[in-house]
């Protein structure tokens, strides 16, 4: 081979892998059909989303994206916002914070975003709030369950709102910790849990909160233990854990994480339940690893048992997605639908401009809506007046709904 | 305290082995051309997906459950698939630039493991998340009755333990015996002189690859059935533990790669139980050895000063 064609294969070697992480990091898919008999005489509007649409989290970023689409399609289809054709941008943040970043830098850039829906994981959320604010463009999360995202640094003693154009429909780790620990301590009767997190926001926020009501409901946490959240050999923690006897796991995180922890933790002989929070209520838990008697919390009520949900589903099978709507899907549909139900009600006044965002943000503030998930309205922090939670048990290969309830301090 | 102790030590181990067989691959190739492979964890990731494909789309379900069938016809797929790529890393990306200063090889390196990753990630049917990986060997947990208790260590991670110490020691006998051991002495010495004696420096640098791929490969697959699931992101972190293992050992040596491996298996899991901020902190003590050793040790446990070459 002639020196030169040794650097064209070269340079075709790196140009290569330069395309494939563009592909990686940059991948944005645009939907939304053309309302055929709508006037959009006034252009188009784009909602934008951002949430993991490839690495471990794929799955329930993939069922947010499809669902958003339908609802931005039905909206086109139905001339919901006068005036405007309403296109859907879907940007992938890996769920990392940095890449989150890059994506809201992306959205808040193109001047007709007028609202995002997202992020799926608390960390990103933190990243891309600030960018979004400085653009006055409203944010509305199916997923995120962080406190300090809607009630600031001190979220028990004393709430501040930082970003008025942040909402969401999840209920925080402050309901969701203690609704896990009620059940566990109270109606499975364990006493002595191993907690463990991811260290990530969402994980280390969830499980700090479960801990804490766990034990003044009267369980001991026998051990408190971090793990990386790309770690796949988790036999350090187990052996350390293992002497102390627990009889259960509560772990902060997400399935990538907790489906191999569950099935290392009966490697080692602890046949022990391991409970998580909505990060690990996917299928995808048990096919890595997850146990049947694995238990999760999520946010909202089993969108089969809810018969306003029945439209979704049925409309979201006949748009024929590749992938499952996932534990976001009816929730993403509903929030998607708060922001272009918001978009229709200002852009009736006249054309939309940078003066109409924060009436857009003041629109969303004062939802009142009856969404897939039920009613959709919010309180003074941007968080979700609707405190339905259901815990899920594993059964065969997927979660199965156990008891649906609101929660109650207690 | 005792069964404590224990399991945390038969972690380790287990760990420790995997990551010296991948280091074998750091240290042979940084031995014969002074290249820091950082594609090779790629490779140990990409062995790892040949195996689930062969037994995924290759054997008969019939064949795949049977583990002593499948076992060896996975670790086949995965070492021959880790090979072809890691010498075809070498054809391609690392040869035209062999004359070049040393930045560039590494930079390309860098950029080989990031195209291995995303081509994985593109290619192979749902790569985008975890993949769950079949058992490929007795399935099941080994109790070591101990005082106070017991041991438990899955089949799986003793194979992994013992296929992997086995390789490295067959591997030195090949370096220290063989004929063609002798041309990856003598070439690692000094190239010039190597060619003038006869032998083919590229025949032997493509063995070199071949020999670390079909490791790697080998590991990947036995890392996939002790964890029964495998992810893109797998080579970038074992691969940072080999290479550390291969510099803490004393780069270019064989016998420094393991023993480099298994300290870093021992620091990460005992590091974990006993010192403080636990298994949160495991990873600083890792580094904090490899500090304090280069400290004193640059050369590392086995390694030779570096000689200055004209």
């Amino acid at each position: 081979m002639s020196r030169k064609r040794a650097v064209v294969a070269t340079a075709a070697v790196l140009a290569g892998a330069l395309v494939l992480t563009a592909c990686g990091t940059n991948r944005s898919e645009t939907g939304g059909t053309a309302g055929g008999s709508c006037d959009t005489s006034k252009g188009t509007l784009v909602i934008g989303m951002i949430a993991p649409l490839s690495g471990g989290l794929s799955a329930l970023g993939l069922g947010m994206r499809n669902s958003a689409e339908l609802a931005v399609d039905q909206a086109n289809q139905k001339c919901t916002v006068p005036g405007y054709r309403l296109a859907f941008q879907a940007e992938d943040d890996q769920a990392t914070a940095q890449i989150a970043g890059q994506a809201a830098t992306k959205l808040s850039s193109d001047p007709n975003v007028v609202g995002v829906v997202g992020t799926l994981n608390s960390s990103t959320s933190q990243s891309v709030q600030p960018i979004l604010a400085g653009k006055k463009i409203v944010q509305v999360s199916p997923a995120n369950t962080n406190p300090t995202l809607t009630l600031g640094e001190a979220p028990t003693t004393d709430p501040k709102r930082p970003f008025p154009g942040y909402f969401r429909v999840a209920t925080t780790d402050l309901v969701q910790g203690p609704f896990a620990a009620q059940y566990m301590v109270q109606k499975a009767g364990k006493k002595n849990i191993a907690v463990i997190d991811d260290g990530k926001t969402y994980g280390a926020g969830l499980a700090e909160q479960f801990a804490k009501e766990a034990t003044r409901l009267g369980a001991t946490i026998v051990a408190r233990e971090k793990v990386g959240e790309k770690d796949t050999d988790f036999s350090g923690v187990i052996a350390k854990i293992r002497p102390l006897n627990p009889d259960a796991v509560y772990y902060g995180g997400e399935y990538p994480v907790a489906g191999p922890l569950s099935a290392q933790l009966a490697g080692a002989g602890l046949a022990i339940p391991l409970m998580g929070g909505d990060g690990i209520v996917d299928a995808d838990f048990v096919s890595l690893g997850g146990r049947p008697g694995d238990l999760a919390t999520n946010v909202g009520a089993p969108a089969e048992s809810l018969p306003s949900a029945t439209a979704f589903i049925a409309d979201y099978e006949a748009a024929g997605f590749a992938e499952e709507f996932s534990a976001y899907g009816v929730l993403t549909y509903d929030v998607t639908n708060v922001i272009i139900n918001a978009l229709a009600k200002v852009a009736d006044g006249g054309a939309f401009d940078d003066a109409k965002r924060q009436e857009l943000i003041d629109a969303v503030q004062q939802t009142s809506l009856d969404g897939a998930n039920g009613k959709v309205a919010f309180d003074q922090y941007g968080d979700t007046t609707n405190m339905l939670l259901t815990i899920y048990s594993v059964e065969g290969s997927d979660f199965a709904p156990v008891e649906t309830g609101t929660f109650r301090s207690s | 305290m005792l069964p404590t102790l224990l399991s945390q030590v038969a972690n380790g181990l287990v760990l420790g082995s995997l990551i010296g067989l991948i280091a074998l691959g750091y240290t042979m190739v940084y031995g014969i051309i002074q290249l820091i492979n950082f594609a090779h964890g790629e490779i140990f990731m990409v062995g790892a997906y040949g195996g689930l494909a062969a037994l995924t789309y290759l054997l008969p379900a019939a064949i795949a459950n049977q583990w002593y069938l499948a076992l060896p016809i996975a670790l086949v797929a995965g070492a021959v698939i880790a090979a072809l790529v890691a010498v075809a890393a070498e054809r391609f990306a690392y040869r035209p630039l062999r004359d070049a200063p040393r930045l560039a090889p590494l930079i390309t390196a860098l950029g080989v493991s990031v195209a291995l990753q995303e081509a994985v990630r593109v290619f192979y049917p749902d790569a985008t998340a975890a993949l769950p990986f079949p058992s490929i060997f007795i399935e099941g947990t080994l109790e070591i009755p101990v005082p106070g208790g017991t041991v438990p260590i899955k089949y799986a991670g003793i194979l992994l333990a013992l296929v992997s110490l086995a390789l490295a020691a067959g591997l030195q006998v090949f370096v220290d015996r063989s004929r063609t051991g002798r041309a990856m002495r003598a070439t690692a010495q000094d190239r010039d002189i190597a060619r003038l004696m006869g032998i083919d420096p590229d025949r032997v640098i493509v063995l070199t690859f071949l020999i670390g791929g079909a490791l790697a490969g080998v590991g990947g697959v036995l890392y996939g059935g002790y964890l029964n699931n495998i992810n893109i992101d797998m080579g970038f972190q074992n691969g940072i533990f080999a290479f550390t293992a291969a510099v803490l050992g004393g780069i270019g040596s064989i016998r420094g790669a393991v023993v480099g491996g298994l300290a870093i298996g021992l620091v990460k899991s005992l590091g974990g139980q006993y010192l403080p901020g636990g298994t949160a902190y495991d990873y600083v003590w890792i580094f904090v050895v490899l500090i304090v050793v280069l400290v004193f040790r640059p050369q590392g446990f086995f390694g030779e000063t570096e000689r200055v070459r004209a």
